[in-house]
């Protein structure tokens, strides 16, 4: 098989040639870069630099208005769980990791009440089907925080009490607020 | 005492086994080692990151200056790993003749004011001393040449150690390596040849003498001059084997002729490079920016004590080479890599002739400025 050989035209011209005017102009970025850089950290000006690392511990990306975070349970008026063990949340999970055993409501204005409400946190997979599923706003999954590591694996299936510890706490914004991630909070 | 009285060879031979000492395990090995660490934080400051700031000692951080003793703590505790079919004696020959050379070569470097024997405490005038110690490991009449020399030996290490390594990779590195380094060195050479016309001697302190204190007084001033410089920063860059000329080395197609090596043995290659930019940017600054030399150097030798002015001068000299070794670093994370044939070309076919018509053009310049 002939090879075939495609001639790149070269840039002409003597200055471009030698390359020492774009070796200059290129320094000249970088430098520009680094001073500003540098100087604006050791300053502690780090708004006005280019610098787009986050140094994680110590600072953090606020979620997005609508991230998928650990599930709560919400509260009525009167305290009590929102929740009426209708069951959709357990039939739409696709990991089965939703238990509920309901029992009779004592006071007479709704059926049922959950006995048992517990989430398996290490199968669920944050899909938030459960939440689209609930007829009655009972189960959010708008903490804004992660299921926290455990030791034992029965420590991460999280009861009713445990579900219900967040029932105030909300990072969600009603209609949102835009793409506000890429600024920086200091944690 | 007649042993070690002022000049004899005895005072000569213990001087200068405490000057370059002094040299190395003062200056260069903790440079080197910072500039470990500064290569990371300024190249992430170039690309608009943060770098390695984390290494701390309690609640000091030091903007993670600490960084360099964390890698060599690392180094040392790496497995040191030996290829079952690699030739053991020059596989660990390597190393050793890959960073040798460099700091036998740093001997030659002037690195602050002469001392004044006997007067430390006296304000001595420049040139009134009557018993200097240059502040210079060696001072050869050959100086340069010797530098060139030394300098040139380390081509072994990178050679032997893609031989000795039994890899293809390494191997090839290995050649890339000395064919690079052979091709620069003649450059590099022509660079000097006509700074050696300009200044009528080869000897580093002597052309640091040559030279005046004021910036526009310095060996970089005139045509022929600037021409050289450029032509020595690149060689010089080149030799050290760093981007743009890192094709023996190049991490992304042959990771070189140390692909074998690992814990303090890859350490040695490593901080040999780092060495070496210290050495050429202080030999740089000797023949191109005046040495120790700074503005109002001869005034203050007038009115401070002689320690302390010594002390100045090379604390002075010691920040040029600091400031020159940064600006080869930005040069090394500012330029993409050449080819390995657009290398040996622009080595032989580009820079050699103008290194050449260089020596020519400063024979002319002597010529008319008689």
């Amino acid at each position: 098989m002939a090879t075939t050989v495609k001639i790149v035209s070269r840039p002409a011209g003597f200055q471009r040639q030698t390359y020492l005017m774009g070796v200059v102009s290129g320094l000249w970025v970088t430098f520009r870069h680094l001073m500003n850089n540098w100087i604006g950290n050791l300053f502690g000006r780090r708004k006005q630099t280019d610098i787009a690392t986050l140094s994680y511990p110590e600072e953090k990306m606020p979620y997005p208005a609508r991230n998928r975070g650990l599930h709560r349970l919400m509260k009525r008026d009167d305290g009590e769980v929102r929740c009426v063990a209708c069951m959709m949340c357990p039939t739409v999970c696709p990991a089965h990791c939703i238990t509920i055993v309901p029992e009779e409501a004592p006071d007479g204005r709704i059926e049922k009440r959950p006995r048992i409400f517990e989430i398996d946190e290490l199968r669920c997979v944050v899909c938030g089907l459960c939440v689209e599923a609930c007829p009655c706003d009972a189960i959010r999954m708008d903490t804004g925080i992660h299921a926290s590591p455990t030791l034992r694996r029965a420590d991460a299936i999280l009861d009713k009490e445990a579900l219900l510890s967040h029932a105030d706490k909300s990072t969600a914004v009603q209609g949102g607020v835009g793409p506000f991630w890429r600024i920086r909070v200091k944690g | 005492m007649d042993f070690l009285a002022y000049g004899s060879p005895g005072f000569l031979a213990v001087t200068a086994a405490a000057k370059s000492i002094f040299f190395v395990l003062m200056f260069t090995l903790p440079l080197a080692g910072i500039l470990t660490w500064m290569e990371r934080r300024q190249s992430a400051m170039m690309q608009d990151r943060l770098g390695p700031n984390r290494a701390n000692l309690g609640r000091f951080r030091f903007w993670g200056i600490l960084h360099f003793v964390a890698d060599a703590v690392k180094m040392i505790f790496k497995e040191d790993f030996i290829p079952p079919k690699a030739n053991k004696f020059l596989f660990g020959l390597a190393p050793v003749l890959a960073v040798a050379p460099v700091f036998i070569a740093s001997a030659i470097v002037p690195f602050g004011a002469p001392l004044c024997a006997g007067q430390l405490l006296d304000k001595v005038p420049a040139g009134t001393c009557a018993a200097p110690v240059d502040l210079q490991g060696a001072q050869l009449n050959a100086g340069l040449l010797f530098y060139f020399a030394i300098s040139s030996l380390s081509v072994y290490g990178a050679a032997l150690a893609g031989w000795a390594s039994h890899n293809k990779w390494a191997l090839m590195g290995g050649l890339r390596a000395s064919s690079q380094m052979m091709a620069y060195e003649v450059t590099m050479g022509m660079a000097i040849m006509a700074m050696f016309l300009l200044y009528g001697t080869l000897d580093p302190g002597a052309m640091v003498n040559a030279q005046g204190d004021m910036p526009w007084q310095w060996g970089i001033v005139g045509i022929p001059q600037i021409v050289a410089f450029v032509l020595f920063l690149t060689s010089a860059i080149a030799e050290s084997k760093r981007t743009p000329f890192d094709i023996p080395e190049g991490e992304s197609e042959i990771v070189g002729y140390f692909v074998e090596y690992s814990g303090m043995r890859f350490g040695m290659f490593y901080l040999g490079e780092f060495v070496e930019i210290i050495v050429s940017s202080a030999v740089i600054i000797t023949v191109f920016f005046g040495g120790w030399r700074f503005p109002g150097a001869e005034y203050l030798a007038a009115h401070l004590p002689n320690l302390v002015f010594v002390l100045l001068s090379v604390a002075l000299w010691s920040l040029k080479v600091f400031l020159f070794c940064a600006f080869q670093l930005l040069i090394r994370w500012t330029l993409p890599r050449l080819r390995a044939d657009q290398l040996l070309k622009l080595g032989w076919q580009r820079l050699l002739p103008i290194s050449i018509a260089n020596v020519v053009l400063a024979a002319g310049w002597i010529l008319l400025r008689r």
